[in-house]
């Protein structure tokens, strides 16, 4: 590195444009590559990493690119659980064969984008950018998904979707995310999103609904309102005692309604009065989002239910 | 994706085995399009140069600061950089800008804006140039930005010249005249950005003798060169634009600041420079749609005929006038729209805040009107109970009324017979609730739309622009035509943006002279200047011109034959490449008739003069005028506010077609530009400071946000001053579709929609 002669004869005084490139084929290479270079950074799809680079907004010193990486690109089923790679494209899991399994995060992954963005962007890079418009993390939080982490030394450990993007549990140094585990559940689930536009563009609200018939259970998550995707578990308790399990999962409209309601007030909270009792209500544009928030989720549970 | 069903359009002759399309009225293929295909077309930022180096350019991370002082010796000592310039080292006069030099090259004691620029770096390395431009040190005391357009009224000046740039009160009729309905309303129309698909970029090359040439994506290169030469301190002759590629222009569409800097490096280096701007910087540094403010009242009598406007219309000219003067002119002017308005009384400011720059973009002024008094329409038909459509057709002008600046309308305005077209059209068909009958929902394929939520809505927009400079602007151009060897060649420094101009050349020179093989020269300053490319000026003032000059090469070809056989050359004409007489009795080629020889014929075009405004906003100010009705049908998700516009129905006064597929491709280049403007295109800015400057935030329509855009009705009534009767036909789609989609919203949801682009929230409607 340094300055370095083109082929051109043209100096590069730019102590940082002759970029070191690795390009492992298997998660183990790809940590000791890592770990050799702790200042490199893991590239997968590169839609958000490559846009920061050539923005100049981000010099990596080098990088490790993950896509010669078989072993991630696919997925494979484990004891009622289907083990995701994290080098799955969007356009990947957008197909038939996929929606099969995990009808949500084909919603998702198919809503995530132009096709250019979707043949590119893969799940995990959608996990570790952690973007609060990520369209596949409300869906992940709501099948309560767990990330294998590979570490160097072929260790793997295992932490829930939630604790990586609330930041409880962080990547250390090295590591890299190899694999995302989800539940087959074997029922209706549904993602839908609301952009504001017929195009693709990033989502305003979104929501993900996944049923689980084993447990009598209704799960629920909100993504693009706040940093991470939002669970309203009060909610999901609650309509899911109302739901005729029995008889063909039915539910009353009113209750689809409530559900709406009852799911955006969990999320965007009426504005708690101030001390001298005066309230200042939501501005019209959170007010707005709310509204967007309810419908969103009494449309997701009703198309799950119907 | 689009049908179109025009009743007066000449069909296109279809590929085959006939010969190629030549002359006017047919579609000629574009000149370039091959080109671009192929990757092959030269755009500025493909250029290069042995040896060059890199610039890059340090912007104002403020709105508003005082700059207490620029220290670039960091900067200067870093390896591989070559010359930091700063104000300091303008050789010239240290302000430019098109309508009035009030901005400086380089901010020297205060920045006005967020973007503008203060020093420019010329590297080895464009990273070189850019970390270069980082490390010059600005020491700033940031200032209360002025964001609100009304405030700017009573707020510190801005800037030496006050911040009041034009203002205009018209008055037209009586002022105590009252209608017995009268409807109210404000309007708030955002901040569009002309987005050209490829940002700015240029190469300048110092020349021996101390001159310049600049490779720029110019749109106005005479006017480029003459504000790059008074900043250089050159005379003119030693400054030479050479206009490159445009990769689109809906605009003035470069930042001039950065082709100053641009040369300035060179000159100070002497070496070629090269500047490529990144997305933000071009987002930051061009001209915008002025952002508007708009109050109005409409008085009409109980049969909803117009008795009288009263408008007071501000527009935010952001840190510097540019063109707002003559934005505020068509907004003022065109205040009431193509409608009889007997008194009015219309009030326009155009005021400077620390906002990003405001200019001339395709439909300037008029798009903001058209979207206020059409609301004002709705508002009004609302009120009487009458049909939209009808009350429309009631107040109709036609050739002969006057404006609101007491200017006789001349040319043909079939403005009734436009909008019966869109309203008679039939309406496209609801989908059926099958799964095979694919309903695309508001909200996109993967969107989260329901049909239970969604609602219907149809709206109408009628719209006018004028067509060329107005309030006096000399607009003139120059064209040579020259024939050698059966190849004919056309000099005009008239710039192709993509507007088809150059294929308009040879499709003149074509029908003229009966010449197939036709080049059009690429453009230079070296030529008589033609003015800038827009408001549909090279169809009228450059064809005008290459027509005369296509002409006089014509005589002098067929003067000595007529001559010769004793018959005026009008009784001789031209056709694939042979010279007949009327009666036949005289055939010879062309090329027997030139007998090697080379002929050339330069002529000018000058449309008949205008004057100013005067302190009523009254006079002749506009040369010619064109007109659009646009029936709009939307699906709006009354729940999510989303919008999805289904179809746009267009019928346009076109004067003459010239060219069906390229002027088909005009229009609906304009209505989606404004479906735009309708929903997405809005550059938000938080004090004063741009939000999201990349295409991820700043969300121009795609194919899926396009609708279906059915032309028709194309009316050729040809406009007897304009050269072949034709009339600009891109900017008044873009004026007239926002104002016909925000109709259709309002007619499906019963909410106001006053204000552009629409929100989703204001396409909501709550259960009450």
């Amino acid at each position: 590195m340094g300055q370095r002669e083109g082929a051109t004869g043209l100096t590069t005084h730019a102590p940082q444009t002759a970029q070191a490139v690795t390009l492992p084929v298997s998660l183990d290479e790809a940590v000791a590559a890592l770990s050799a270079m702790p200042t490199a950074v893991p590239v997968a799809g590169g839609t958000d990493l490559m846009a920061a680079v050539n923005s100049g907004q981000l010099r990596p010193a080098a990088l490790v690119g993950l896509g010669r990486i078989t072993e991630i690109r696919g997925w494979q089923y484990q004891d009622g659980h289907a083990l995701l790679g994290a080098g799955l494209t969007h356009a990947r899991m957008g197909r038939p064969d996929f929606a099969a399994l995990i009808p949500a995060l084909a919603a998702a992954a198919r809503a995530a984008g132009p096709p250019q963005i979707r043949n590119a962007g893969t799940l995990g890079g959608n996990i570790a950018s952690a973007a609060p418009t990520g369209d596949a993390l409300p869906v992940l939080a709501a099948l309560e998904a767990t990330l294998i982490i590979a570490g160097p030394g072929g260790t793997r450990r295992e932490i829930p979707v939630s604790h990586l993007l609330a930041g409880v549990d962080m990547l250390r140094g090295g590591e890299l995310i190899g694999y995302v585990r989800v539940p087959l559940l074997h029922a209706p689930q549904v993602f839908l999103k609301a952009t504001g536009r017929t195009g693709p563009g990033r989502a305003l609200a979104s929501v993900a609904v996944v049923l689980d018939p084993a447990r009598r259970g209704v799960r629920c998550a909100v993504g693009a309102i706040a940093p991470m995707p939002l669970r309203p578990l009060d909610a999901e308790a609650w309509v899911a005692q109302l739901i005729d399990w029995d008889n063909n999962r039915a539910i009353v409209p009113e209750a689809l309604n409530a559900f709406g309601e009852y799911v955006a007030a969990a999320c965007i909270p009426d504005p708690v009065p101030a001390e001298d009792g005066t309230l200042t209500p939501l501005p019209p544009a959170v007010l707005h989002l709310r509204r967007t928030v309810a419908a969103l989720a009494r449309r997701a549970l009703g198309r799950a239910l119907s | 994706m689009t049908n179109q069903t025009a009743t007066v359009t000449p069909a296109a002759p279809e590929a085959g085995p006939e010969p190629l399309p030549h002359g006017l009225g047919v579609s000629l293929p574009a000149t370039e399009d091959r080109a671009k295909t192929e990757g092959t077309f030269p755009y500025a930022a493909d250029l290069w140069a042995e040896g060059l180096l890199w610039a890059a350019v340090l912007r104002s991370p403020h709105a508003h600061a005082r700059i207490v002082s620029i220290d670039t010796s960091h900067a200067r000592e870093m390896p591989g950089v070559r010359a930091v310039i700063t104000h300091e080292d303008v050789p010239g006069t240290p302000m430019h800008g098109r309508g009035r030099a009030d901005r400086p090259v380089f901010a020297s004691d205060v920045v006005r804006h967020h973007g503008e620029p203060i020093a420019a770096v010329a590297a080895d390395h464009p990273d070189t140039a850019r970390m270069a431009a980082a490390a010059v040190i600005v020491e700033y005391e940031v200032l209360e930005p002025v964001t609100d357009p009304e405030h700017a009224f009573e707020a510190e000046p801005l800037h030496p010249d006050g911040n009041l740039i034009r203002h205009i009160p018209l008055r037209h009729g009586d002022p105590d005249a009252v209608g017995e309905v009268v409807v109210e309303g404000l309007y708030r129309i955002g901040r569009q950005d002309p987005a050209p698909i490829g940002a700015e970029a240029g190469l300048a090359v110092p020349r021996p003798d101390g001159g310049v040439e600049l490779y720029i994506a110019s749109t106005d290169p005479h006017s480029d060169r003459d504000a790059a030469a008074a900043c250089y301190g050159l005379e003119p002759a030693r400054v030479k634009v050479v206009v490159t590629g445009v990769p689109g222009a809906t605009a003035d569409r470069e930042d001039q600041g950065f082709q100053l800097a641009l040369g300035l490096l060179a000159l100070a280096t002497g070496c070629p420079v090269k500047l490529t701007a990144t997305r933000e910087e071009s987002f930051l540094g061009h001209a915008h749609r002025h952002p508007t403010l708009l109050r109005y009242r409409h008085h009409a009598d109980a049969e909803g005929n117009l008795v009288k406007v009263e408008a007071q219309i501000l527009l935010d000219a952001g840190a510097y006038a540019d063109t707002s003067g003559e934005s505020l002119a068509a907004a003022v002017s065109f205040a009431c729209g193509p409608y009889v308005v007997p008194n009015a009384f219309i009030e326009g400011w155009a005021v400077r805040t620390n906002n990003p720059p405001s200019g001339h973009v395709r439909g300037e002024g008029a798009l903001q009107v058209c979207a206020a008094y059409e609301a004002q329409m709705d508002k009004l038909a609302k009120k009487l109970g009458v049909d939209p459509a009808e009350l429309r057709l009631r107040n109709v002008m036609a050739t002969g009324d006057v404006l609101p600046t007491g200017q006789t309308v001349t040319c043909p305005a079939p403005v009734a017979e436009l909008l019966e077209a869109v309203r008679d059209y039939p309406l496209p068909a609801l989908p059926k609730d099958t799964p095979e009958d694919e309903w695309l929902l508001p909200g996109g394929p993967e969107g989260a739309g329901e049909p239970g939520a969604v609602r219907r809505g149809v709206g109408y927009g009628l719209g006018m622009v004028h067509m060329l400079g107005a309030e006096g602007a000399d607009e003139v151009s120059t064209a040579t035509v020259k024939v050698h060897d059966g190849v004919a060649t056309v000099l005009c420094a008239a710039v192709e943006t993509g507007q088809g101009f150059t294929t308009l050349a040879r499709q003149i020179v074509q029908e003229t002279l009966g010449i197939d093989e036709v080049h059009v020269a690429p453009v230079d300053t070296d030529q008589p200047p033609a003015g800038p490319s827009c408001r549909g000026r090279h169809t009228w003032v450059s064809g005008g011109a290459v027509e005369r000059a296509a002409k006089m090469v014509r005589t002098q070809l067929l003067q000595p034959l007529a001559h010769k056989f004793g018959m005026s050359t009008e009784l001789l004409q031209i056709t694939d490449g042979k010279i007949t007489s009327y009666d036949g009795m005289l055939s010879t080629t062309v090329s027997e008739a030139m007998d090697g020889k080379e002929l050339w014929a330069t002529a000018q075009c000058r449309p008949h003069p205008t004057e100013p405004l005067d302190e009523h906003g009254q006079g002749d100010a506009f040369v010619g005028l064109a007109f659009c009705a646009v029936r709009a049908v939307v699906d709006v998700d009354i729940e999510l506010g989303s919008v999805r516009v289904v179809e746009l129905a267009l019928a346009q006064d076109v004067g003459r077609i010239l060219n069906p597929a390229q002027l088909r491709a005009r229009i609906e280049a304009g209505v989606t530009q404004g479906v735009g403007a309708a929903l997405t295109e809005n550059l938000r800015t938080n004090r004063g400071l741009v939000r999201h400057p990349d295409l991820t935030g700043y969300a121009l329509p795609t194919a899926l946000d396009a609708p279906d855009i059915r032309i028709v009705k194309l009316v050729e009534e040809r406009d007897v001053v304009a050269p072949f009767g034709a009339k600009a036909a891109s900017a008044v789609p873009v004026v007239t579709s926002p104002a016909a989609v925000a109709s259709a919203v309002r007619a499906a949801t019963g909410r106001p929609v006053n204000r552009l682009p629409i929100r989703p929230q204001a396409a909501v409607v709550t259960a009450q």
